[in-house]
């Protein structure tokens, strides 16, 4: 079976800095991806270059059967990605924002309210983004991510500025994001809670993946 | 989705985004408004004078105007990282930038409906060969909307775009300010056919840059 993602000596540079120095990363469909590692190590810069963001400068990186050292943008209507950033529009209401997603990724409008409700924003749907909380804009992102129904969902930090039903949202999402068959990466520095929701953790440093560890971060074993 | 309907959903967007923050109406044209203003000022005294140059002042004023629609366009696909958002949506980027040129176009042409009741009040003008007007003006809104939609991608991702939209995008948009200015001058006090070899430049010049918009704005958006 094609793994979604397949990276081999994945390098990228942002200027003349290497800020992938050559990854090595597969993962699965239905499989839960963490990625930690700790400041600069290079997981945001690794999730967006899967997301195509940014280009990858040399070796192999082959997502949802796109070959992304010749074309990073065919598979982003699959990917999704909840960044640091939420992508939203300050004078659009949550359920606009939630709609101009839905709209661009060619699916129905049917598709806002139940993506509104799942991350709890249902009453807050007419409430502009630039009014909301950084933990409902947070909120709001992931309901982006859940209304396009991405074959790959990507979410950088996703449990900060959530609190504590935020977060319990969030394990729900990822959760049945699985079962949906859904491949999910994850970078986080939350690792207990990241770890508990994880098949597998991958250890960035200075750019380079060195290992996998398993659902505990215990054991290395092989990417 | 076929194009026309994500045109119409980028369009749609930037538009819905300006009704609420009212930005053209509340500084764009107060700002067009004062540049005519000011020439009036400046020009009282010869009323003849203001007759002759109405046309090329209402279209500096447009021009000027365009610089704020354009920066305030990719302006909000800067905050809260929306242009990276815009780039995942799967759109197609000619859409987007059709959206967004076709945005700019309407938020002109209402400004321009209000500059020129402004021309005619202020510079005493007599609009005649109101057809020919409206097509002149029409084509180079599209013109002027297309170039500065190219232009202000190119600048998106620079932090000196504020100043550099201007620089780059004023000399391109010269053709625009001299054939539609000609335009306006025969369709005002010439005879109305002068006007049609006029609103042939408009034409073409809005054909290239609607064309090179649509070939050249993906790379420059995934560059920004």
């Amino acid at each position: 079976m094609q793994p979604i993602v397949r990276l081999r000596s994945a390098v990228c540079l942002l200027g003349r800095f290497p800020a992938l120095a050559g990854v090595d990363l597969d993962a699965d469909e239905g499989e839960v991806v963490l990625l930690s590692g700790g400041n600069g190590a290079g997981k945001t810069t690794l999730l967006r270059m899967i997301a195509g963001l940014v280009p990858v400068h040399s070796g192999e990186a082959v997502v949802l059967g796109h070959d992304l050292t010749r074309d990073r943008r065919s598979h982003r209507a699959q990917v999704a990605l909840v960044g640091h950033e939420t992508g939203c529009y300050d004078d659009l209401t949550a359920a606009e924002n939630v709609e101009f997603a839905v709209g661009a990724a060619g699916r129905d409008r049917a598709d806002v309210a139940p993506a509104l409700d799942a991350v709890g924003l249902a009453p807050l749907a007419d409430v502009p983004h630039g009014r909301m909380s950084a933990g409902q804009r947070r909120r709001l992102s992931l309901a982006i991510a859940v209304a396009r129904a991405p074959r790959l969902l990507l979410l950088d930090e996703p449990h900060a500025g959530l609190d504590a039903e935020g977060r319990a949202v969030l394990d729900g999402l990822l959760t049945s994001a699985r079962d949906d068959g859904r491949t999910v990466l994850i970078a986080s520095h939350e690792l207990d809670r990241a770890r508990a929701l994880a098949d597998r953790e991958v250890v960035l440093t200075a750019g380079q993946a060195h290992g996998a560890l398993d659902a505990r971060g215990r054991a290395v074993v092989p990417t | 989705m076929n194009l026309g309907h994500e045109v119409a959903l980028v369009a749609g967007k930037d538009l819905r985004i300006e009704r609420r923050a009212r930005v053209t109406l509340q500084q764009i044209l107060p700002f067009g408004a004062i540049v005519l203003l000011l020439f009036a000022f400046a020009l009282d005294p010869d009323r003849g004078v203001l007759r002759r140059v109405a046309p090329g002042l209402f279209w500096v004023a447009v021009l000027l105007a365009l610089l704020l629609a354009v920066s305030r366009s990719f302006t909000i696909e800067i905050e809260n990282g929306a242009r990276d958002a815009l780039r995942l949506s799967g759109l197609d980027p000619a859409a987007i930038f059709l959206g967004k040129a076709a945005a700019i176009a309407v938020q002109l042409a209402i400004l321009e409906a209000l500059l020129a009741i402004g021309v005619v009040v202020l510079f005493d003008v007599a609009l005649s060969s109101v057809g020919v007007l409206v097509l002149a003006t029409v084509v180079a809104t599209v013109g002027l909307a297309a170039t500065g939609t190219l232009y202000g991608v190119l600048a998106a991702g620079l932090r000196m775009r504020e100043t550099l939209v201007p620089v780059l995008l004023l000399p391109v948009v010269a053709p625009v300010l001299l054939g539609a200015t000609r335009a306006w001058e025969a369709a005002i006090d010439g005879p109305a056919s002068d006007a049609w070899p006029w609103i042939g430049v408009l034409g073409v010049f809005a054909v290239l840059a609607v064309g090179a918009g649509m070939l050249a704005f993906g790379p420059l958006l995934e560059e920004a």
